[in-house]
């Protein structure tokens, strides 16, 4: 017995071998080959629902978010409609203006395996059910990403957003969902933009440039009207420099 | 021709200049205060009898000098926050001031009556240990720096290294003091734990070794705490576990003598450590043999070595505090005990013979709302009659200077807690007696015609009776000449002005020390001293109740929470008096998340305040029947946040109506790409007078104006300056919304933020451009309105349009807030705190996202600012002109009842409070206005009109005689 161990030990490591090696190859085949295939390459993950008299959130599978990860994301929804049960509920739900949330699974967009996408917990968001039920459950469920592709916020809302107490009557208007359906990554925030304004800069200097009369400058031009205009305001007295104050003000106040 | 030209440029100057303030204007609607900080180090300065400086290096690294007869600073030096300039020791001889800095990185010398720098020398690194002056045949030529490893000797002239001589066996003995007794020795002081002291002493003159012994000593362990050096270099150790003294000749260094105290019969309290003090008059010299041993919280001994034994001179108990000076030939030992609640005794004693001198009582006066003494600073100086007079400067715990001279006059007192404010709010001062009539003849509901009619007489005669008191007043003044006039603010006669110009600025100190300031005169009004406040303690000031509620008092409440345990403390104070509420909070036995103050108000007008605890329950102060019963008709609308950067979580949460919360909304922001450093609101007393902008066309763009919108900032965990990025996002903190999401790439913090209006400002350092960087972004709705009537959170379908500009600013900030004025009607601007001191007024004007590339007529019509990507500071734009602020660490700024008007308070190691008009005065008339000119012209018209209208009458008749 004690003599078979080593042996046993020596073909569990061999297969392990042959394991990895397969799956190197496995994996090397598929880089190579088809590099289209891991940009097309999406997962789902489900999108939950809760509405509930008590307001204890109990979620329930509304449908399921096929997410395409790559360079940029993009999403589709496919979903369930909601059964007679859960119609009559939510009716009751907006009727003691309960919550209609949301959830959605944390998941990294730009993960390759399936391992790594997940992550624990959730985001949750919420509108008003009677806003839900009002609009015919048509609402837009946006769903944001950080700079790396992590999926930080989920947002809910209905279009139209209010509640009037607007009856509906009609049970098939509560029946399929109508839902507009988005990612967004944040936007790159814009820099000082110095090349286009010194692009400006020169253009003007350029145009100065083609008619050499208007290159003397300003004072040069017109000194013999300055020099006693200014002589003008020094003789009439320091005191009035402080008059224009009040009534600059109000324009400044006024252009808000 | 160019110098015409060069003349005309310096006169537009001028003329631009005047947008400032006027130079008559100086110091009429701001003041500035300045604070040096904690004192760790002091010295008077005692070259002269009848000098007046008093050198104080502080835990806020400054160095002044301060006037002994009216507390004022002669001069400052502000050096490096942080440990890099932290004042490590202060050594003072005749003008010459030594400062090591910067756990011994610089030695510096300042000459103490201008304050300006003698030399600086960079020295080697190595942790700093100790530093002393070193004298030889009566005069000090030398200090001496010992660190870790090395010790070095300067001359104090230049500052030159006279010799620099590496310690023996650093790595096992760790050097801890340096001495000199003035015989051209210097005495090194090391040891190893729980074995042995090191002695090493070097020759003055070449640095050589001329004697190094070890000695058992196994009890000790830290030699500055527990040793002193007495007399002929005799090393004095308290040894607390067995109770004894020990000494040491340093001359000859055979073994400890050790004395029990017990054969002096000297009992110590149990759990005390006992210390020494002595005492070096001169380093020149031999320490006196005298010295005070400290045997409990309220006991002090006076010892004397006398041939090796030990003589008790005197014993004081009870003793506060104790501390030796000298003056001439003669040292004194004061001693402070305390007399009764409110007062402490001060005595001076002979210091050889223990004897007590007559006529030396002083009466120290303790301050009910402040803390307790700590330290004791002497200064002796010689009378006429060759006796000994002294001045004294206590310490407080809650960073107090008092300035006491003889029998217990108070020259001055600095309250050094206000160089370290921590947050502040301003209080409406209280109406009038006869104002509060009149409002509250309008707050009452009617009782009936007749009582009505009463009530209103019954007012207009009180109004009557003052307005005469007034009259009388104005003519008993104008008699008296104009100097014995004065309008001293006391807490007795505070009252809301005309405008509202003057309010109460209540400030929280990180010393946990609370003041009361009047905003006009900058006065202290009251201050009470919590001396319960934990060391890392967050505070966060709340106004519960205002003054517009009369007759209930103004109220306010300090949440103080301890950052470690997250528990926190309420204290409730009427803001006016700073006296402690009869309202008593609610303990809180659980930490506390958050706190909000919510716009409902209980039957004595108090805001709620609602704390939010870590089980999620939510516990109301005011807590009445009815606040819980409002409470409970709204709770589904009350929302709130928490916010948790450790894991980069934003969570929503509503309140229901038994008290408990539900999350309803929850934001996860990954820790390992980006970590939340700020999240800013709005403030709540904001008011946006205009709901949209006029553009160009004659059509309006409509600002999104969301009352709950946050801006959360986050910086990337990765630093490379490639990839390091901020991000802004802005939240809707009812629904958990995201509106905007953008990242502003090559970036680093630190980030301010000022969120107002439609707008969020960031300034950012550009990690690509090696600058700073200011972005605006600004939220519209569009060219129509959803709902014009009301903004709900939970009804707005359409995302804003947001528009962002950047900018290149040319300095780094120190802090940044934007003006804020009772109606929202005036334009706003940044206040912007710099580095340099100067607080800088930036019209948001040229903040604004609209500015246009490419002038077109619609955007002239628009009064919009061609785009340049450079803001410019213009010099008078700084409004604060020369009164620099030193490290400003935050702004307040309040409004006014004057719309053009916005109070402002900067404040950080300096205070400084201001008004500002972003757009100008336009509600006052100015000072110079001409008002006999006006009247003269308008009585000229009046007169004119009648007689034109006389002569036309009379031309009239003649025409129709004719």
């Amino acid at each position: 017995m004690a003599g078979l161990q080593p042996f046993n030990v020596a073909i569990i490591s061999f297969v392990l071998l042959l394991i990895c090696a397969n799956l190197v190859s496995c994996n090397n085949g598929r880089r190579v080959g088809d590099p289209l295939e891991a940009e097309l390459s999406g997962f789902s993950v489900p999108l939950e629902h809760s509405f509930e008299l008590d307001d204890v959130a109990k979620f329930q599978l509304r449908g399921s978010l096929l997410l395409k990860t790559g360079r940029e994301p993009s999403v589709s929804l496919t979903q369930n409609q909601l059964s007679e049960d859960d119609r009559s509920k939510l009716k009751e739900v907006a009727a003691v203006d309960g919550l209609y949330r949301i959830r959605v699974p944390r998941v990294f967009l730009q993960a390759d395996r399936q391992t790594e996408w997940q992550m624990d917990g959730y985001l949750t968001a919420f509108v008003r059910a009677c806003a839900m039920v009002e609009s015919h459950l048509s609402d837009v469920i946006t769903l944001h990403t950080d700079v790396s592709g992590y999926l930080i916020g989920v947002s809910i809302v209905t279009l139209p957003g209010a509640c009037r107490g607007a009856e509906v009557e009609d049970e098939v208007d509560l029946e399929v969902f109508n839902t507009t359906l988005s990612i967004m990554a944040p936007v790159n925030a814009p820099g000082p933009e110095t090349a286009l304004f010194l692009e400006r800069m020169e253009q003007e200097s350029e145009k100065k440039g083609k008619n050499p009369q208007e290159q003397k400058s300003f004072f040069a031009k017109y000194w013999m009207y300055i020099v006693p205009l200014v002589l003008f305001l020094m003789m009439s007295g320091a005191q009035d420099q402080s008059g224009g104050g009040a009534g600059g003000g109000a324009a400044n106040g006024g252009g808000r | 021709m160019a110098k015409l030209i060069l003349l005309l440029l310096k006169l537009c100057i001028l003329f631009f200049v005047v947008h400032a303030v006027f130079e008559d204007q100086v110091g009429k609607f701001d003041w500035r205060q300045q604070y040096v900080g904690k004192v760790r180090f002091s010295h008077f300065d005692t070259q002269l009898q009848s000098s007046k400086k008093v050198l104080v290096a502080t835990e806020s690294n400054v160095f002044a000098a301060l006037n002994s007869r009216t507390g004022e600073l002669f001069w400052r030096h502000v050096d490096k926050t942080g440990p890099e300039g932290n004042i490590d020791a202060l050594l003072h001889h005749a003008q010459d001031a030594v400062l090591v800095v910067g756990n011994g990185r610089m030695l510096r010398s300042w000459d103490i009556n201008v304050g300006g720098l003698n030399w600086e020398m960079l020295l080697d690194t190595g942790s700093f240990r100790s530093a002393c002056l070193v004298g030889q045949q009566g005069t000090v030529k030398h200090v001496a720096v010992l660190k870790k490893t090395v010790i070095s000797v300067h001359y104090l002239s230049n500052g030159h290294q006279k010799w620099v001589e590496n310690l023996p066996e650093s790595e096992t003995v760790d050097y801890q003091t340096v001495y000199s007794g003035g015989n051209g020795q210097v005495f090194v002081l090391g040891i190893v734990p729980h074995s042995h002291i090191t002695i090493v002493v070097y020759s003055m003159e070449d640095g050589e070794i001329i004697k190094q012994v070890s000695v058992e000593a196994p009890w000790l362990s830290n030699i500055p705490a527990s040793c002193a050096v007495v007399g002929q270099g005799m090393l004095m150790c308290v040894d607390s576990t067995t109770m004894s003294l020990n000494t040491l000749d340093l001359h000859q260094q055979l073994q400890m003598t050790q004395i029990p105290l017990q054969s002096l019969g000297l009992e110590v309290d149990p759990d005390f450590h006992p210390s020494l003090v002595s005492h070096q008059p001169n380093p020149a010299q031999k320490p006196l043999s005298e010295f005070f041993l400290q045997l409990g919280p309220e006991r002090y001994l006076l010892l004397q070595l006398n041939n090796g034994q030990i003589v008790t001179l005197r014993d004081f108990k009870p003793a506060l505090l104790a501390s030796f000076a000298t003056t001439g030939e003669k040292t004194v030992a004061a001693v402070m005990s305390p007399k009764n609640k409110t007062a402490c005794s001060i005595n001076l004693y002979s210091a050889d013979t223990g004897r007590r001198l007559l006529d030396t009582t002083l009466i120290f006066t303790v301050d009910p709302n402040g803390g307790k003494p700590e330290r004791l600073h002497v200064q002796a100086f010689l009378k006429k009659d060759d006796s000994v007079g002294y001045r004294v400067m206590v310490q407080t715990e809650d960073h107090a200077l008092t300035f006491i001279q003889q029998p217990g006059r108070v020259m001055w007192t600095r309250e050094e807690a206000l160089s370290d404010v921590v947050t502040m709010e301003m209080v409406d001062l209280p109406l009038t007696g006869t104002q509060a009539e009149l409002e509250g003849e309008f707050g009452k509901k009617a009782d009936g015609l007749l009582s009505m009619v009463l009530k209103r007489l019954s007012s207009q005669l009180i109004m009557l009776q003052a307005w005469i008191a007034h009259l009388w007043k104005l003519f008993y003044d104008a008699r008296k000449p104009r100097s014995q006039v004065k309008n001293e603010v006391s807490i007795e006669n505070l009252s809301r002005d005309e405008f509202n110009l003057q309010k109460m600025m209540v400030m929280v100190t990180s010393s946990g020390k609370l003041f009361g300031i009047d905003s006009k005169t900058g006065g202290i009004l009251w201050k009470h001293y919590l001396n319960n406040v934990p060391k890392n303690a967050a505070f966060k000031l709340m106004v519960q109740r205002t003054t517009a509620h009369f007759p209930h008092p103004p109220q306010c409440t300090l949440l103080i929470k301890d950052k470690d345990t997250g528990l926190a403390t309420l204290h409730v104070f009427n803001p006016m008096f700073g006296r402690k509420s009869q309202v008593m909070p609610p303990a809180l036995p659980q930490p506390i998340l958050q706190s909000l103050l919510l716009p409902l108000m209980d039957q004595d007008y108090a805001k709620v305040l609602l704390l939010v605890d870590d089980q999620y329950k939510v516990s109301a102060f005011p807590s009445t029947k009815n606040v819980l019963q409002q409470l409970q008709e709204t709770a589904s609308s009350i929302f709130f946040f928490l916010v948790d950067s450790s894991q980069g979580r934003l969570s929503g949460y509503r309140l229901r109506t038994d008290l408990s919360t539900e999350q309803v909304w929850e934001v996860v922001v990954p820790t390992e790409v980006q970590k939340i450093v700020s999240v800013k609101g709005k403030r709540p007393n904001e008011h946006v007078h205009s709901q949209g902008r006029v553009m160009g066309d004659r059509s309006v763009l409509y600002k999104y104006l969301n009352p709950n919108l946050l801006a959360v900032v986050t910086e990337s965990t990765d630093v490379h300056q490639e990839r390091s990025f901020i991000g802004i996002l802005l939240i809707d903190g009812v629904t958990g919304r995201i509106i905007h999401e953008a990242v502003q790439r090559k970036a680093r913090g630190p980030v301010h933020v000022v969120h107002s209006e439609n707008w969020v400002v960031y300034e950012y350092w550009s990690t690509k451009s090696r600058r700073n960087e200011f972005s605006v972004i600004e939220l519209y709705e569009g060219m129509e309105l959803y709902n014009s009537t009301v903004f709900s959170s939970l009804d707005r379908p359409h995302a804003p349009q947001v528009l962002q500009q950047s900018y290149i600013f040319p300095s780094s900030i120190s802090t940044m807030e934007a003006t804020l004025t009772e109606k929202g009607i005036t334009s706003r601007h940044l206040l912007i705190g710099l580095p340099s001191g100067g607080i800088l007024s930036l019209p948001k004007m040229f903040l604004d996202p609209r500015r246009p590339e490419i002038i077109s007529e619609q955007s002239r019509e628009e009064n919009l600012i061609p785009y340049a990507p450079e803001l410019i500071i213009r010099t008078e734009w700084f409004i604060n002109y020369n009164q620099t602020v030193g490290r400003v660490r935050g702004i307040h700024t309040a409004p006014s009842g004057l719309e053009s008007t916005c109070l402002v308070v900067a404040y950080g190691l300096d205070i400084y409070q201001t008004r500002v008009y972003p757009s100008k005065q336009f509600d006052v008339l100015k000072d110079d206005y001409d008002y006999m000119l006006i009247s003269s012209v308008l009585f000229a018209l009046f007169f004119a009109t009648m007689i034109s209208k006389r002569l036309a009458e009379v031309k009239l008749l003649n025409r129709a005689w004719r």
